[in-house]
């Protein structure tokens, strides 16, 4: 059942709004007045340095411990995507931030042989995103990464900032497969297992992924 | 074939008492099989009586028993074999004495039983519970997963898999098998529907029977020994009747996938929704997968009156014209619905009676053809649906290829003869007498009422999903939904009146028939109808005679429907 809000009927000088906004001002107006005076001002200026801002981007804010970074897609040491599009993050993922499209029946072989499939594409919004790391998480192919840092062999250039996610509108937010992929960089493989897989199936003379080229042949 | 083997059952069931975890339980002494004869109860069927799942993967309800994957292992109790003086072993007390069953040559190890096919005797206990079974359970299904690849983030399956089921509830966290997994050929082609992975399949033959038994056409069988055994179609004989789809649905695990749905969705995403196919007059019940306004599949539904757990590949596959861009989306005549509806009222106000003529298709559900007869009521007009004809086959397939048939006979649309009336209809638009036709999905040109007649008309009100040529010379085009968007019921060819329901939201301006019409007949003949389905219904059912007989109503059809005499 919804409930029915009753308004209140505001008179002419309410309706006005200026003494509300004249009142919100003060309040405003007393604190920046008496900040220098108050505990809280002493307890940040005690090394008598303190700045209530930053000269960004030249400075940057330190990012809190507690930040995991945003998720990434990465690839392997072949430069091939790992995630083979099961959608797990995207059922695990709480504000509905990722979008999947799989690949279907006739999409793209995968690039790594054996493991079938890939993702057709891959959204996050990041203004969705409540970078919890659920995804990560959850990801059975160790394909996507929540980064804050740069790791090893990466170009320093393209350091990612994500403290300092930004887009000058909603769309440029949703970042695509590509981007993620791109930024997200290379994750070592150290086990590898549909390489490994694809090779015990091929030394017992099985091929466990159809050769597509074989049937276009036929 | 079910039907014909269809047994008459007693008028006092038989039971059977034995235990199951301990409880008393009394069980029919005979259940029917597969195609429903009836034969005695097994230990499975049993436990399910006492409301006790015993796991399974090659045991169908609708399917030969064959036995072969091991998983419904149960330890029991039996009584012991009569004595010289031809009395079973007694308890002190004088009760029958129930020895839990060991192997013969190792006296203290439990022996279990297969539940799928061992038939129950007077006072058998069955420890479906206990920890013997549970290891019995963990042993199988551990043998069972020995080569089976770890692929469930590729596996379609995933999601609604047997073997990821049992392994949660019954499987150990940890394999001892240690050697090199038998790698076996995966994404084989079996046939232009189906696709298998060897290396998931558990060999537990459902698709095998379903095949030879069921569709009649034995294409598959079992090639390879031991560890290579491996589901195969004769080589050059590609795996395709109009049934091969049934056999990914019963597959427990991810050997045989559909190509039409592989890799297009996982399965905890879809939306389930009851619906009914409308590819033939049979009215297989289906269940829509869908998500976010988009169709992905489409499965049966079992209901032993209709289609049993079965349906058509043809009848399964098409429902891809659902989301199809040509969809019709937007109003013809005017710009909103209020406004078109209210013009059509003036000019069918101003129409004579006898002068408007009705074609209705077969294809709409009861409702809307009993708000058209409404229509017709008040303008004593002559109405007609179309027939559709095609091939039928010896399982489901009809050779009536519209859903509801049956509907607008009973209803007073149509006669015995679909069709009958349409050169009437044609004449009258010739002579002048008819000056108004309503159309309701069917492109008339295409039955006897050319084009050139259709623009004598004075008035032509079309509803349609598609354009053709009768939308395009449509004074008042109203855009309707499909069967997936909107709900109703059908009549099915055996007289199952059953419903269906909404998966999708109809696309731009597309409104459901039934609630539009409703309007039209509210406005036109002054008579106060119901704005919801359920009342719409229940209204139907106390006009139509043989839905009155039969004393339906929305509530009571349930998800498999009421059969009406047709």
């Amino acid at each position: 059942m919804a409930i029915k809000v009753q308004r209140v009927k505001l008179s002419l000088w309410e309706r006005l709004f200026i003494p509300t906004l004249w009142n919100g001002f003060k309040v405003t107006l007393s604190h920046f007045l008496s900040f220098k005076k108050s505990k809280v001002y002493a307890e940040k200026n005690k090394d008598n340095k303190f700045k209530a801002t930053l000269s960004y981007p030249e400075e940057l804010w330190t990012v809190p411990p507690g930040f995991r970074g945003a998720p990434y897609l990465v690839s392997d040491q072949d430069a091939a995507t790992k995630c083979v599009s099961c959608q797990l993050c995207e059922f695990v993922c709480p504000p509905k931030a990722i979008r999947i499209t799989p690949p279907g029946e006739a999409g793209d072989t995968a690039h790594r042989e054996g493991a079938e499939k890939m993702p057709k594409e891959f959204e996050i919004d990041m203004l969705r995103c409540i970078f919890c790391g659920y995804c990560e998480e959850v990801c059975p192919e160790e394909a996507i990464y929540l980064a804050k840092d740069y790791y090893e062999g990466y170009d320093e250039k393209m350091m990612r900032r994500d403290y300092a996610l930004t887009g000058s509108n909603r769309e440029e937010m949703i970042f695509n497969k590509d981007k993620l992929l791109e930024r997200g960089g290379t994750h070592h493989d150290r086990i590898k297992k549909w390489e490994k897989k694809t090779a015990d199936a091929k030394a017992q003379e099985m091929f466990p992924v159809e050769d597509k080229s074989k049937k276009e042949r036929e | 074939m079910p039907d014909e083997a269809k047994v008459e059952e007693p008028s006092v069931i038989e039971t059977i008492a034995v235990k199951v975890d301990g409880k008393q339980v009394a069980v029919p002494k005979l259940t029917p099989d597969w195609q429903g004869k009836l034969v005695p109860t097994t230990v499975l069927q049993a436990c399910k009586h006492a409301g006790i799942e015993i796991p399974h993967y090659c045991y169908h309800p609708k399917l030969p028993v064959a036995g072969n994957c091991r998983m419904c292992l149960v330890h029991v109790g039996m009584p012991g074999r009569p004595g010289p003086d031809g009395k079973p072993p007694m308890n002190e007390d004088g009760s029958l004495k129930i020895d839990p069953m060991v192997l013969p040559y190792e006296r203290g190890t439990p022996k279990g039983v297969i539940g799928c096919a061992t038939n129950l005797i007077p006072g058998m206990e069955i420890y479906a519970s206990s920890p013997e079974t549970k290891e019995m359970r963990e042993a199988v299904l551990e043998s069972l997963l020995i080569n089976h690849p770890l692929d469930c983030t590729i596996c379609d399956q995933a999601g609604e898999c047997k073997l990821q089921e049992y392994s949660m509830e019954h499987g150990q966290a940890e394999s001892q098998f240690a050697e090199q997994k038998v790698h076996k050929p995966k994404a084989v082609d079996l046939g232009p529907r189906i696709v298998l992975d060897a290396e998931r399949c558990v060999l537990c033959t459902r698709c095998i029977r379903f095949s030879a038994d069921i569709a009649g056409d034995d294409a598959l069988g079992i090639v390879n020994r031991g560890s290579y055994n491996s589901i195969a179609t004769f080589p050059g004989a590609p795996f395709d009747n109009n049934y091969t789809l049934n056999t990914a649905d019963i597959c427990p695990v991810g050997a045989l996938t559909s190509k039409d749905f592989r890799f297009q969705m996982r399965v905890w995403f879809l939306k389930e929704t009851n619906s009914l196919c409308t590819g033939c007059a049979t009215g297989c019940n289906t269940v829509i997968g869908s998500r976010e306004n988009k169709m992905y599949r489409q499965e049966p539904r079992e209901n032993d009156a209709v289609n049993g757990p079965w349906m058509c590949d043809s009848g399964r596959l098409d429902y891809k014209w659902i989301g199809s861009e040509k969809r019709l989306s937007k109003l013809n005549g005017a710009t909103d619905w209020t406004t078109i509806l209210a013009e059509i009222t003036t000019n069918l106000e101003k129409a004579a009676v006898t002068s408007v003529a009705i074609i209705a298709s077969a294809r709409q559900t009861n409702e809307e053809l009993f708000l058209l007869k409404k229509l017709a009521d008040k303008f004593e007009a002559i109405t007609d649906s179309v027939p559709r004809n095609g091939e039928g086959d010896h399982l489901l397939v009809n050779a009536d290829k519209n859903p509801n048939s049956n509907g607008a006979r009973l209803i007073g649309i149509a006669g015995e003869t679909l069709g009958a009336n349409l050169p009437a209809i044609a004449e009258g638009i010739e002579n002048g007498t008819i000056k108004s036709l309503i159309v309701f999905g069917e492109d008339v040109t295409q039955h006897g009422i050319s084009a050139a007649l259709l623009e004598k008309l004075d008035l032509l009100i079309v509803s349609d999903i598609f354009a053709n040529a009768t939308t395009a010379r449509a004074h008042y085009l109203l855009p309707g939904c499909a069967y997936a968007e909107k709900r109703g019921t059908f009549t099915n060819v055996k007289g199952q009146v059953q419903k269906f329901m909404k998966a999708l939201d109809a696309p731009g301006n597309a409104r459901a028939e039934w609630e539009f019409l409703h309007e039209l007949v509210e406005n036109v003949t002054g008579q106060n109808g119901f704005s919801t389905i359920e009342g719409l219904f229940n209204q139907m059912a106390g006009e139509v005679d043989a839905f009155k007989a039969k004393e339906l109503n929305w509530a009571a059809l349930g998800d498999d429907g009421v059969t009406v005499e047709i």
